[in-house]
């Protein structure tokens, strides 16, 4: 092939990209294959993984975590146990107080849209350190929630000190303290299936209070973008067509919306599997390990315990959870072959039009 | 073709790039002890320890003819991993207690102390905390023991004398009764190891045999020691400062909430925030097992293999002299690591004499490589104690931290 003018184009092209790949190679795609490394070497964190002391391990690290019985083992289920209850609590709430502010603050009618706009954004750009810090105090025994609740007439638990699950509250409220025999036996990862069903404990309500509270002003903000990209025709036609307020909603701006909702939910997915500033605060899992997060955990393995490969390997483990996780989501929320359902709705509309044409009752 | 070539090229370029720049530093050897240029890094208290070691090491530097910058940490064991996992660890550092075992495990440590001057000067107890595999490796800055921190007003109010300071158990549950009012709790300290361990070893338990191989964690001692902060909290005159509304039993003290609680010579602290508490410090009564405390302490960590290590380790001479030592106390309040300058810290600060008595009979908590994460499990279960079973939790404590000890002794 003769070069002519477009010759050597696609040379030049690599060129411009290099300098992102570069960057891009060295900061990302490097410190993950290195770490992928680590997490199956027994570098101890003396000098570089690349060095002689270091050795290939096998799956080693990966064993501790998820077959052999022990501390790490348990450690690292309980981790996974605590932030699942923190995942299915924080994502469905803050995603639905997200929508439902984002639909406030969308109405044309709403006096001052710009100041609650603000409002509700302002808890997002705050330092998540500085507002955790202020959780701390509202949520301590003699604080501000306490106090609101002594006049409801509640004794407020003592939130950030209570390791209790509330699910093993709410039983114990039908008198079932202890594991049924059923549930004492051991589950996943060396914790008995009664410990599974703890459900958050009441410091972790805390955390999914806070989480709430913060990132919702975030994905409003998404929410409003796509809220004011549907055009207000389609409102109109809505209108003209009669829906009221509650129909229009779950039947042209939720669907509407579904683009939006996957990204929301999946960076809620994401982020909230990475939960950690928040127990680097509150004291690094206390109470009862109640608050341990993988991303703590393989921060404390790594640092502290200068076990890399065991931290580097909790790592990985909890980026597949998260991969799977999402490939979960996009496969629940992925879009149905709406068309057939369509022609089938409208063949038997047809159908009926058709009867009544000639006459026949239905 | 060309492209792929290309593109492949530039990957390679791009990992030997990032591997070389991984792969930088290595092994040197000890060098000179004049025209250093050394790093030290401090978990440092506040301004005036900062200072204070600033100028110590500017003193040492100036006679010696080297430089030092002393760097405050803001969380030293993530900084201290950084560095060593980057090859550049500081020249000298704060190595505290209770990370020792696992660096020194993981041959991060230079063990330089054996060799040093002074070494027979320290005391026992320090030496011991920082003794890997019968190797004296670093040399002890200072220590804190436990006592219990009384608050004077409250004492005198509840009609008690300088001849009341418990002795026992049995006294110290009679004197935390007399203070316990409606407000006030007796007695307060964190449900932690390294205060409920002292009750363990005041029964004379102990969590690891004298040989180091065995853990002795499931015992009747053991379990005797449990049992009586169960007892003083089932009688009321126990509250954990969680249960008071303070972040830690010093808080408690301070505002109030507590009239003895089981600190260190930290305690001190407190007086920024309350400067109209009084108290006083005493020994921690003796349990069946006779007297016993907790000594917490840190060392002068020199990394190993440094290219500055002769340098550091005459720094750390200097900075051990019970001279330098006694200055680092009237700066900053901590007491001396050698049994001559704590002597003298005693009789110049009477009100903190009885944490260097108490070290003559102290133990340093277990910190084996590896019981770090024992440990905190421990702690986690021990938020079950009330009202829990306090002989599953040592059972527990059993099973891990025999496991996590055969794994350090494999090593």
């Amino acid at each position: 092939m003769a070069k002519g003018i477009r010759g050597g184009e696609a040379s030049r092209g690599w060129l411009f990209i290099s300098p992102a790949l570069i960057i891009i190679g060295l900061f990302l795609v490097l410190p993950i294959l290195l770490a992928l490394w680590v997490s199956f070497s027994d570098w101890n964190g003396l000098g570089s993984p690349l060095s002689g002391n270091t050795s290939f391990v096998g799956t080693k690290n990966y064993e501790k975590l998820l077959v052999d019985p022990g501390l790490a083992q348990r450690d690292f289920g309980t981790s996974i146990r605590n932030n699942f209850y923190y995942v299915i609590l924080v994502v469905p709430l803050q995603t639905a107080l997200a929508l439902f502010l984002a639909v406030q603050v969308n109405r044309r009618i709403l006096k001052a849209r710009g100041f609650f706009r603000t409002a509700f954004y302002f808890p997002s750009v705050t330092s998540s350190i500085a507002i955790t810090g202020i959780f701390i105090f509202l949520f301590s025994a003699s604080g501000a929630i306490n106090a609101l609740l002594g006049w409801l007439g509640i004794n407020g638990p003592n939130w950030l000190a209570d390791p209790s699950g509330v699910i093993h509250n709410f039983l114990k409220l039908f008198g079932v303290n202890a594991a049924p025999a059923a549930l004492a036996v051991s589950g996943p990862l060396g914790i008995s299936w009664w410990e599974w069903l703890a459900g958050p404990s009441v410091a972790m309500c805390m955390l999914i209070a806070l989480a709430v509270f913060t990132t919702s002003g975030t994905f409003m903000l998404i929410f409003l973008a796509g809220l004011q990209s549907i055009g207000a025709e389609i409102d109109e036609a809505a209108l003209m067509d009669g829906t009221g307020p509650f129909r229009k909603f779950f039947s042209i701006t939720l669907p509407m919306l579904k683009p939006t909702l996957f990204t929301v939910i999946t960076l809620g997915l994401i982020g909230t599997w990475q939960l950690f500033d928040q127990i680097y605060l509150t004291g690094g899992g206390a109470p009862g390990k109640t608050l341990l997060t993988p991303a703590y955990l393989s921060y404390q393995t790594s640092f502290k315990g200068l076990n890399w490969g065991e931290g580097a390997a909790m790592a990985f483990l909890l980026f597949l959870l998260i991969v799977a996780l999402t490939l979960l989501q996009r496969y629940v929320l992925r879009d149905r072959r709406k068309g057939d359902r369509l022609d089938k709705t409208m063949r038997r509309e047809i159908a009926t039009q058709a009867a009544i044409a000639k006459g026949k009752s239905i | 073709m060309n492209t792929k070539k290309l593109g492949a090229g530039l990957a390679a370029v791009a990992l030997v790039a990032g591997l070389a720049a991984c792969s930088s530093g290595g092994t040197t050897t000890p060098g000179d002890t004049t025209g250093q240029k050394l790093t030290m890094l401090i978990g440092s208290s506040g301004d005036a320890e900062t200072n204070a070691v600033q100028a110590a090491a500017d003193a040492w530097a100036k006679t010696s003819g080297n430089t030092v910058e002393v760097v405050a940490a803001s969380d030293l064991t993530q900084q201290l991993s950084q560095g060593f996992a980057g090859g550049t660890p500081p020249d000298i550092f704060y190595m505290g207690w209770d990370q020792f075992g696992t660096y020194a495990q993981n041959k991060y440590l230079d063990a330089y102390a054996k060799d040093l001057p002074n070494a027979g000067d320290f005391y026992k107890s320090l030496k011991d905390t920082f003794t890997y595999k019968g190797t004296f490796t670093c040399a002890p800055k200072d220590f804190s023991t436990l006592g219990l921190i009384i608050n004077t007003d409250m004492w005198k109010a509840a009609g008690l004398t300088d001849a009341d300071y418990p002795k026992d158990w049995a006294e110290l549950e009679s004197v935390a009764k007399k203070l316990t009012t409606d407000k006030v709790a007796g007695l307060s300290f964190g449900l932690e190891y390294a205060r409920v361990g002292v009750f363990m070893n005041q029964a004379g338990g102990s969590l690891v045999s004298a040989d180091g191989k065995t853990v002795t964690a499931d015992t009747p001692e053991n379990l005797a020691g449990l049992k009586e902060i169960q007892k003083l909290h089932d009688d009321g005159v126990l509250k954990f400062p969680s249960e008071i509304d303070s972040g830690w039993s010093g808080e408690a003290l301070g505002k109030g909430a507590a009239a003895m609680v089981i600190e260190g010579p930290w305690i001190k602290g407190i007086k920024g925030d309350f400067p109209d508490t009084h108290y006083q410090a005493v020994e921690l009564p003796a349990g069946p097992g006779g007297k016993s405390t907790f000594t917490f302490t840190n060392c002068w960590g020199i990394p190993a293999g440094s290219k500055t290590a002769a340098a550091a380790v005459d720094l750390v001479k200097f900075l051990t002299s019970d001279e330098q030592q006694l200055k680092f106390a009237d700066a900053f309040g901590v007491i001396p690591s050698t049994e001559s300058a704590a002597k003298q810290y005693a009789t110049k600060f009477p009100e903190n004499a009885s944490f260097v008595t108490s070290n003559d009979y102290a133990v340093s908590p277990v910190n084996f490589a590896g019981s770090a994460t024992v440990i905190s499990d421990f702690n986690a279960q021990l938020a079950k104690l009330i009202g829990g079973d306090a002989k599953a939790i040592l059972a527990s404590l059993q099973t891990t931290l025999q496991a996590a000890l055969d794994e350090a002794n494999s090593k």
